[in-house]
């Protein structure tokens, strides 16, 4: 899980980057805060072969990219 | 260590990537009354650059304001950004700056230095242009802010719209797009050394040789690529000229980095904002998701884009292309259609 709420675009994509480099997971769930974000994870999350989902709870969302 | 300071740490958003989206400026200005006055050429109706004021049949004036946060960590380079960018608005409308105020926020943690730095990048681009600084206003602020009031001429028969584009016409860029991709990269400090440079040597280029060109030959719109990105600025040239445009996507110039960043996600907010406005009026046709943001990545300091009479175009393009970092001849203008104003081929 990487709880990139708080943050700011590209913070989100660099935090979730590191994740994925470090632990090549075969799912991995990210929370954003913003829309921005949320398309920006999406976007790189399919860029590394992912299958992405994105849930909105409250008014945050809970993207889950899976292999 | 107060010369440690980094600028674009202080910035919430890079350059014009701050500006507020166009459809929210739409709804900000309804309902303001509007005045007339016969000699008021272009007011802020039209989405334009500049305000345009006839002041005799030989001379008009043509005023602009621009500003943003820091886009680079160096202050004499984003004041020259900052300066290029408030004078290509002059530019856009075919004038010539003569004079400039500066507007400036400066946190009181800021170094004196760095100050005096920014201001001196404002002066040098100014100067380059031919124009004058002639005073301005400070203020204290948390994030730094700077940019200028430019007033320029243009002969009243010769002002430049962005809403005069013409069925036939040949459209003309004379800057690649990807820049607000490439800052966004750079703040992730991805970024090459080479995409670094290339994008400040793009943003402080002055659009002066460009539009210097551009006036000795039959152009019929022209505005500038900044903060609503390529396809934001030319869904208000097709809406104020009642025209449908086609691009030619792979005749546009998009740096391959920026390409692969906007691939990855490295994109800034106001590209989602451009999208949210021109996407309705867009058909994307079956390009890439990656270059159809790089079409609406907000630039700053970007090309001038120009509705040319297709018997000039050749002829302007050659030009343009010893002169402009990057010339492109990027689509066509064509009568308008139903539903939508750009189609992307």
């Amino acid at each position: 899980m990487v709880d990139a709420r708080g943050y700011a675009c590209p913070m989100p994509v660099i935090m979730v980057q590191k994740e994925v480099k470090k632990t090549n997971p075969q799912t991995l769930e990210v929370l954003v805060d913003n829309a921005c974000s949320m398309e920006n994870v999406t976007r790189f999350g399919r860029s590394q072969g992912y299958a992405v989902t994105v849930e909105l709870q409250n008014s945050d969302y809970k993207l889950t990219l899976t292999k | 260590m107060e010369e440690e300071i980094r600028l674009t740490n202080l910035a919430k958003c890079a350059g014009c990537g701050a500006k507020v989206g166009a459809g929210t400026l739409a709804r900000l200005l309804e309902g303001l009354r509007v005045h007339h006055d016969p000699n008021l050429l272009v007011g802020f109706d039209k989405s334009d650059d500049a305000s345009v004021y006839r002041i005799s049949d030989e001379l008009a004036l043509v005023q602009t304001v621009d500003f943003f946060p820091p886009i680079a960590d160096d202050p004499y380079l984003f004041g020259q950004i900052a300066a290029a960018n408030a004078l290509s608005d002059v530019y856009a409308m075919g004038g010539e700056p003569r004079l400039a105020l500066n507007i400036m926020a400066v946190p009181a943690s800021m170094p004196q230095s760095a100050v005096h730095e920014l201001l001196r990048g404002g002066y040098d681009k100014v100067y380059e242009a031919g124009a004058l600084i002639t005073g301005g206003h400070t203020i204290l602020d948390d994030e730094p802010k700077y940019g200028l009031s430019v007033t320029g001429f243009v002969h009243p028969d010769r002002v430049l719209k962005n809403s005069g584009a013409r069925p036939g016409d040949v459209l003309l860029l004379t800057k690649p797009l990807g820049i607000g991709v490439l800052m966004t990269a750079k703040k992730a400090e991805m970024l090459s050394d080479e995409g670094e440079q290339f994008a400040y040597r793009m943003m402080t280029t002055l659009n002066k040789a460009a539009r210097d060109a551009m006036v000795r030959y039959e152009v019929h719109a022209c505005t500038d690529v900044t903060g609503f990105g390529l396809l934001g600025h030319l869904t208000e040239m097709a809406q104020g000229s009642d025209v449908h445009i086609t691009l030619r996507v792979d005749e546009i110039s998009l740096p391959e980095e920026a390409v692969s960043f906007a691939e990855m996600g490295l994109i800034p907010e106001g590209m989602y904002r451009n999208r949210q406005f021109a996407e309705p009026y867009v058909d994307p046709g079956e390009t890439a998701l990656a270059k159809q943001d790089l079409l609406y990545d907000p630039q700053t300091s970007g090309g001038l884009l120009m509705a040319v009479a297709p018997g000039d175009a050749d002829a302007l393009l050659d030009e343009l292309a010893a002169v402009v970092p990057c010339a492109q001849r990027i689509g066509t203008v064509e009568a308008p259609r139903d539903g939508v104003r750009i189609s992307l081929r």
